[in-house]
C-alpha cells in the first residue's frame, strides 16, 4: 500500500516546498491548540498558589498569544492543504492523460463499455484526497503526539508511557480497525446497492414498456424487495460505522483519567510539582486532537487507495504501438495506400479481419461494405496505426506503416463519420482540432463544403455555438457534417468516411452523402458503410464478410 | 443557515421518532460534557491540594464512565442517523419510481435513468451526512452552549458573563456562512464538476485527438485549465474559510480570556481552584459543537443536492391524468386523432401541430417523415403515455383522455424504437407481452417473430439470461424478441417504431417478414423509414415538422 502511495504522490509531482509548508502549518495549528489548553491549565494552577501576579506574566502572555495564533495557523493550514489538493488534482489529471494518450484507442477498449471510463475519471478525481487525508494528518499526528509525549516524559515518565499508549491506540489501532470494519461493510453494501441501482435504471428506462404491457406491479415488487434487502444490510452496517469515532472518544477519556491518576499519586508522593497535575491532564486531553481525524481519514483513504491502484494499473500499461527508431520521411501526398493480406483482431479473440486486400490509388473512391461486426472499424484503426496487423502489411507508398512516424501516418488520413468524436465545446474549437491556426475564413470555407454554412450563419453565436456533450445539441446530420468539415480542414490526402450516414433518415443520408463526395474531390476516399447511399459514385466496392 | 429543504423536512416525518431520539441523545451528551468537566476539575483540584489517590477513586471512576457514556452517545448518533437517512431515502426512491410509472411513464433517456437511479441509491451516503451528522450536531450546538453557560453561572457567574460576551460573535459567523459559503462555494463546486466533465470528454475523444495528432497538446491544456481553476477557487476559499476562523477565534480567545481572568482572581483569592479549573475545562466545549456544525453543514451539501434532485422529480406535474371509462374494443372501431397538438412543457416549439389522422380497424398505416418530425411523440400519445396539449384522440367516438389508461393499453402491442431488455431469461423477456403465457405459446410467438432460430442457438435456449450483465444480443435479435412480445400480446392495435432502423439488410428482411405476419387482423401503425417497410402498409402518411402534409393511398403490397 505504501509503495503505491509513494508512486501516486510521485505521479502528482507536488512541489516539496508546498508539502513542507502545509505540514508545518498543520503541525502548528494542532500544536498551538494543545499548547493553549496546557498553558491555561498551568496558569491557573500556578495562580492558585497565589504568587505575586508578575510571576504569571509569561504564562498570561503565552496564553493570549496561543489564543490568537491558533485560529490564524488553522486558517493558513486549511488554505495550504486545499491549495495542495487542487494542485495535485490538476497534475494527476495531466499525468494520467499523458500516460494513457499513447494507449488509445486499442488498449482502452475495455473502458468503452458502460461507465468504466467515467469511473476512471472519478478514480483520478478521488486521488486529490491523497495528501489532504493520507499524508497530512498522520504526519501532524506523529509530530504533535511525539512532542506531547516528550513534554510529559520530561516531568513524569510514567504518565508519558500511558499517554504514548493511548495515542498509539487512538492513532493507529482504532483507525485500522475502523477502516477494516467499514471495508467489509462497504463491500456488502456495494453488492446490494449495485443490484438495486441496476434494477432502478432498467425500470426507469423501460417504464413505458412496463406500463404499456401492464407489468408495472411486478417490477415494483422486485424493486421493493431489493430495497428492503438494502435497508436491512444498511442497518447492520450502521452498527460498525460509528465505532471509530466512539472508540476515539473512549480512549481519550480513559487516557486522560489514567494520566490524572498517575499525576495525583506522584504529586501526593512529592515526586511531581502539584502545579503540574492539571497541566498534564489538560495536555493529555488536548493531545488527542492530533489523532482524532485519523479514524475518518483511514476509512476514506482505503477507498482512495482502491481508486489509486486502478489508476496505476491503467497508467502502467505500456503502449503497444511505438515509433521506429529512425522513421522514414513523411510519405508524399499522392502515395498509394494498400492493405496486403491483412489479418487483424484484438488480443485473446479470433481475428476480426482476415486476409484483407485493398489498394487505394490517389484520388480513387473505394467503398468498403459489410454487415455490422464485419470489422469495418478495425480497418480504420489499421490505417491510422491504432492497431498493427497480426499478419500482412499496411503500406503507404509501398512502405510498411511501421516504418513511418505515427504522426506522419495520421497526417495522411482524415476521418469523418460515426467514429469521429465531437467534443463538448464550440463549433470553432471542434474544427480547429484539425488545424489549430485556421482562420475564420478557412473555417467558413470547409463548413460551406460540408453544407453547414447557412445553418452556422443562422446561429446567434455562430462559430462560438456550444455543441453539447458528444454533440448532443446537434441533429444527427449536423453532427456528421461537422466531422466532415473538420476532416476537410485537416487537408489530408485520404478521406476516411466511417458510416457517415448511420442513424440518418434516407433523405438526409442522401444529401449528406452527396455533399461529402462533392467536397472530397481531389482526395482519395475510403467509404465504410452498411448502407446503399453514395455507392453509385464509387470507383470500386469491396465487400467484407461477417466472420 | 437554513440547511434543510422544507420538502425534506416533511418527508422526514415518518422518522421523527428517530430524530427525537437524536435530540434526546444530544441533551444526554450535553449533561455528560458538564459532568466530565466537573469531575476532571475535582480530581485535579483535590490532587493539587494533596489528597491521596485512594480517596479520589469515585470521581475517577465516574470520569471514566462519563467518557464511556459520551462514546456510546456518539455511536448512537451515527446508528440512529444512518437509520433515519436510509428510511427517508428508501421511501423517497419508492415514491419516485411509483410516480414515474403512474403519472409520468414517458421514458427517461439512458443518462437520466442512470443519474436518477444513482441518486436514489448512492444518495444515502449524502443523506447520512445530513441525518447522521448534521442534525445531531444541530441538537448539540443548540443544547451544549446553553448548558455550559448555565452550569458556569452556577459555579462562577463572572465567567458565565464572559462567555455570554463572546456569544455575539455567533451571529456574525452565521452571517458570514450564509452569505459567502453557500452561493460562492456552490459555484466553485459546480465549476469543479464541469472540469471533471471536461476531462472525461477529452478522454472519451482520445482516438479523435490522436488521429489529428493533438493528444500531447491536450495534457498541457488540462494542466493549465486545472491551474486556472485552482487560482480562482483559492480566492473564494480565502474568504469562505474566514467564517470558520471567526468562530475559532471566539473559541480560543474565550479560553484565553477565561484562563487569564480566572488566574488573576485566583491570585487575589476571589475564586476557588476547583471552580476555576471547572470553568476552564468547560470553555473549549462552548464553541466546539458550533464549529463542528459549520463543518457538517458543508459536508451535508451533497445530501441537499441529492434530495433536491429526487424531490424535484416528485414535484413535476403528471403527464397522464387518470380516467375511469372503459375504452371500446379497438378491433371494431376506428381511432381518430382530431387536431392533435403537442409541445413539451418548458420547451419551445410544437412537436405536433393540429394533426388529423384516422386508423380504420384492420388497417396498416405507415408513418414516415424526417428525424425529429414528431413520429415517436405521436406514438406516445396513442399509447396514452402522454396527453395532447390540445385536440383529442377518440376511439369509436370516445375521448381517450377520460379512459382508464391500463384498460386502453391492454389492447395495444408496442415495439419501441429502442426496446428495453429487462434482466431475465429470454422467455421472461417475451412474456412481458403476456405474463401468464405457456412455454409453447412463448415459443410460437418467437417463431412468428423470426426469433426462434437464434434463440435455439443460444447456450441456454429460452432460459438464457439476457439484459444487463447477461448475454449480449445484437440490435436485430433484440428487435425480434420485442416483436415476439407483440405477437404474444395478441392485441388489436400494434404500434411499431422504426423496427428496422439499425439493422443490416438480412436482419431487416427477417423482421419485415415477421411484421407482415403480425399485421393480419390488426390495426397497425408503422413508424418507418425504409421503402421495404412502407411497402407493407395499406397507406403511407408523412409527418413533416409536426404537420401531416400528405396522405397517399398506395396499392397494398
Amino acid at each position: 500500500m505504501s509503495a503505491s502511495a509513494a508512486r501516486l504522490v510521485e505521479l502528482a509531482r507536488l512541489p516539496r516546498s508546498r508539502i513542507a509548508l502545509s505540514l508545518l502549518l498543520g503541525t502548528l495549528a494542532v500544536g498551538f491548540a494543545v499548547g493553549l489548553l496546557a498553558t491555561a491549565g498551568y496558569l491557573i494552577s500556578r495562580a492558585a498558589e497565589q504568587p505575586p501576579i508578575l510571576s504569571l506574566t509569561v504564562a498570561i502572555v503565552l496564553v493570549r498569544f496561543l489564543g490568537l495564533a491558533r485560529p490564524i495557523a488553522r486558517y493558513a493550514d486549511r488554505l495550504a492543504s486545499h491549495d495542495l489538493a487542487l494542485r495535485g488534482l490538476g497534475r494527476i489529471r495531466a499525468a494520467v492523460f499523458e500516460r494513457i494518450e499513447p494507449l488509445a484507442p486499442g488498449q482502452l477498449d475495455g473502458y468503452r463499455r458502460g461507465d468504466l471510463l467515467a469511473r476512471m475519471v472519478d478514480d483520478v478525481d478521488a486521488l486529490q484526497g491523497l495528501y489532504v487525508r493520507g499524508l497530512g494528518p498522520p504526519v501532524v499526528a506523529l509530530v504533535v503526539g511525539a512532542a506531547c509525549v516528550g513534554v510529559t516524559a520530561a516531568v513524569l515518565p510514567a504518565a508519558a508511557g500511558i499517554l504514548a499508549l493511548g495515542l498509539l491506540v487512538a492513532g493507529v489501532a482504532v483507525p485500522w480497525l475502523s477502516a477494516a470494519l467499514c471495508r467489509t461493510a462497504g463491500r456488502r453494501q456495494a453488492v446490494a446497492r449495485g443490484a438495486l441501482t441496476a434494477d432502478l435504471v432498467e425500470l426507469l428506462r423501460g417504464a413505458p414498456e412496463l406500463v404499456v404491457y401492464g407489468q408495472e406491479e411486478g417490477a415494483l415488487a422486485r424493486v421493493r424487495e431489493l430495497d428492503r434487502e438494502l435497508s436491512r444490510s444498511g442497518r447492520r452496517d450502521a452498527l460498525v460505522a460509528g465505532i471509530g469515532d466512539a472508540l476515539t472518544i473512549l480512549v481519550t477519556g480513559l487516557t486522560t483519567a489514567a494520566v490524572l491518576a498517575v499525576a495525583v499519586s506522584a504529586s501526593a508522593k512529592g515526586t511531581l510539582d502539584p502545579v503540574l497535575v492539571a497541566t498534564l491532564a489538560l495536555l493529555a486531553l488536548a493531545s488527542f486532537e492530533a489523532v482524532a481525524p485519523l479514524a475518518a481519514a483511514a476509512r476514506e483513504l482505503s477507498a482512495t487507495f482502491a481508486s489509486g491502484s486502478r489508476v496505476l494499473a491503467l497508467v502502467d500499461r505500456s503502449p503497444a504501438i511505438e515509433d521506429p527508431l529512425s522513421p522514414l520521411p513523411a510519405p508524399p501526398r499522392d502515395a498509394t495506400v494498400a492493405l496486403n493480406g491483412v489479418t487483424a483482431g484484438y488480443s485473446g479473440e479470433p481475428p476480426v479481419v482476415r486476409d484483407l486486400r485493398l489498394t487505394l490509388a490517389p484520388r480513387r473512391k473505394i467503398a468498403l461494405v459489410g454487415p455490422s461486426g464485419a470489422g469495418k472499424t478495425t480497418v480504420t484503426r489499421l490505417l491510422l496505426r491504432f492497431l498493427d496487423p497480426a499478419a500482412g502489411t499496411v503500406t503507404i507508398a509501398g512502405r510498411d506503416l511501421r516504418e513511418y512516424a505515427q504522426a506522419d501516418v495520421r497526417r495522411h488520413f482524415a476521418i469523418a463519420g460515426q467514429e469521429a468524436y465531437v467534443f463538448d465545446s464550440t463549433i470553432r474549437e471542434n474544427l480547429r482540432l484539425a488545424r489549430s491556426e485556421a482562420s475564420d475564413a478557412q473555417l467558413r470555407a470547409v463548413l460551406r463544403r460540408a453544407g453547414l454554412d447557412d445553418w452556422v450563419a443562422s446561429l446567434p453565436d455562430g462559430l462560438d455555438t456550444q455543441v453539447g456533450e458528444e454533440g448532443s445539441h446537434l441533429s444527427g446530420g449536423q453532427r456528421q457534417r461537422l466531422t466532415l468539415a473538420r476532416a476537410l480542414l485537416a487537408d489530408a490526402p485520404v478521406l476516411v468516411l466511417d458510416e457517415p450516414t448511420a442513424h440518418l433518415d434516407p433523405a438526409t443520408a442522401r444529401s449528406v452523402m452527396d455533399d461529402v463526395l462533392d467536397a472530397a474531390d481531389g482526395r482519395s476516399v475510403l467509404l465504410i458503410t452498411h448502407r446503399a447511399e453514395g455507392l453509385e459514385r464509387m470507383d470500386e466496392i469491396v465487400a467484407l464478410d461477417a466472420t | 443557515m437554513s440547511a434543510l429543504d422544507p420538502r425534506l423536512v416533511r418527508r422526514a416525518r415518518p422518522v421523527r421518532r428517530l430524530l427525537a431520539l437524536d435530540a434526546a441523545l444530544g441533551v444526554a451528551a450535553a449533561l455528560l460534557v458538564l459532568a466530565q468537566a466537573a469531575l476532571l476539575a475535582r480530581v485535579a483540584a483535590r490532587g493539587f491540594a494533596g489528597v491521596p489517590l485512594a480517596e479520589l477513586t469515585l470521581p475517577l471512576v465516574l470520569l471514566v464512565a462519563a467518557s464511556a457514556g459520551r462514546a456510546l452517545l456518539s455511536w448512537g448518533f451515527e446508528v440512529v442517523g444512518r437509520r433515519a437517512a436510509s428510511d427517508v431515502l428508501s421511501q423517497l426512491r419508492l415514491d419516485v419510481v411509483e410516480r414515474r410509472l403512474r403519472d409520468r411513464p414517458a421514458a427517461l433517456d439512458a443518462v437520466e435513468s442512470a443519474d436518477v437511479a444513482t441518486a436514489a441509491v448512492a444518495g444515502v451516503d449524502a443523506l447520512e451526512a445530513t441525518f447522521a451528522r448534521y442534525l445531531p450536531q444541530l441538537a448539540l450546538a443548540t443544547v451544549v452552549p446553553i448548558a455550559v453557560i448555565a452550569f458556569a453561572a452556577v459555579i462562577d457567574p463572572l465567567t458565565a458573563g464572559l462567555m455570554l460576551l463572546t456569544l455575539p460573535l455567533v451571529p456574525v459567523f452565521m452571517w458570514l456562512v450564509g452569505r459567502h459559503t453557500e452561493r460562492r462555494t456552490r459555484e466553485r463546486w459546480e465549476t469543479l464538476a464541469r472540469l471533471s466533465t471536461h476531462f472525461l470528454d477529452v478522454v472519451r475523444g482520445l482516438p479523435t485527438l490522436r488521429a489529428y495528432n493533438r493528444g500531447a497538446v491536450q495534457a498541457e491544456r488540462i494542466a493549465a485549465v486545472s491551474d486556472d481553476y485552482r487560482r480562482a477557487t483559492m480566492g473564494t476559499l480565502r474568504v469562505a474559510f474566514l467564517s470558520g476562523t471567526v468562530l475559532e477565534l471566539a473559541a480560543t480567545m474565550g479560553i484565553a480570556l477565561v484562563a487569564v481572568t480566572v488566574g488573576v482572581r485566583l491570585v487575589e483569592g476571589g475564586l476557588g481552584f476547583e471552580a476555576g479549573l471547572t470553568v476552564l475545562v468547560l470553555a473549549p466545549e462552548l464553541y466546539l459543537p458550533l464549529r463542528n456544525l459549520a463543518a457538517q453543514y458543508h459536508a451535508s451539501a451533497d445530501g441537499r443536492a441529492v434530495s433536491a434532485r429526487l424531490l424535484d422529480l416528485l414535484d413535476e406535474p403528471p403527464e397522464v391524468v387518470p380516467g375511469s371509462r372503459r375504452p371500446p374494443d379497438v378491433r371494431a372501431v376506428p381511432i381518430r386523432l382530431e387536431a392533435v397538438s403537442f409541445s413539451y412543457p418548458g420547451r419551445l416549439g410544437t412537436v405536433l401541430d393540429r394533426v388529423h389522422l384516422e386508423l380504420a380497424p384492420g388497417e396498416t398505416v405507415a408513418l414516415v417523415g424526417p428525424s425529429g418530425s414528431g413520429k415517436t411523440t405521436l406514438a406516445s400519445l396513442l399509447l396514452h403515455l402522454a396527453e395532447p396539449t390540445s385536440g383529442r384522440i377518440t376511439v369509436g367516438g370516445v375521448d381517450l383522455a377520460g379512459c382508464d389508461a391500463g384498460a386502453w393499453r391492454s389492447q395495444i402491442a408496442w415495439v419501441p424504437q429502442h426496446p428495453t431488455l429487462f434482466r431475465g431469461t429470454v422467455a421472461d423477456t417475451i412474456r412481458l407481452g403476456d405474463a401468464a403465457a405457456s412455454d409453447a405459446r412463448v415459443a410460437e410467438a418467437a417463431a412468428l417473430a423470426g426469433a426462434a432460430e437464434f434463440v435455439s442457438e443460444l447456450p441456454g435456449g429460452y432460459g438464457t439470461i439476457v439484459g444487463d450483465g447477461g448475454r449480449q444480443l445484437s440490435a436485430g435479435q433484440v428487435e425480434r424478441l420485442a416483436l415476439a412480445r407483440a405477437f404474444l400480446r395478441d392485441a388489436g392495435l400494434v404500434i411499431l417504431d422504426e423496427p428496422t432502423a439499425n439493422l443490416d439488410r438480412r436482419s431487416a428482411g427477417l423482421v419485415e417478414e415477421a411484421i407482415d405476419r403480425l399485421r393480419v387482423g390488426r390495426t397497425v401503425l408503422l413508424v418507418a423509414h425504409s421503402p421495404e417497410l412502407t411497402a407493407l402498409a395499406d397507406r403511407v402518411v408523412t409527418l413533416t415538422a409536426g404537420r401531416l402534409v400528405e396522405a397517399v393511398r398506395v396499392v397494398a403490397a
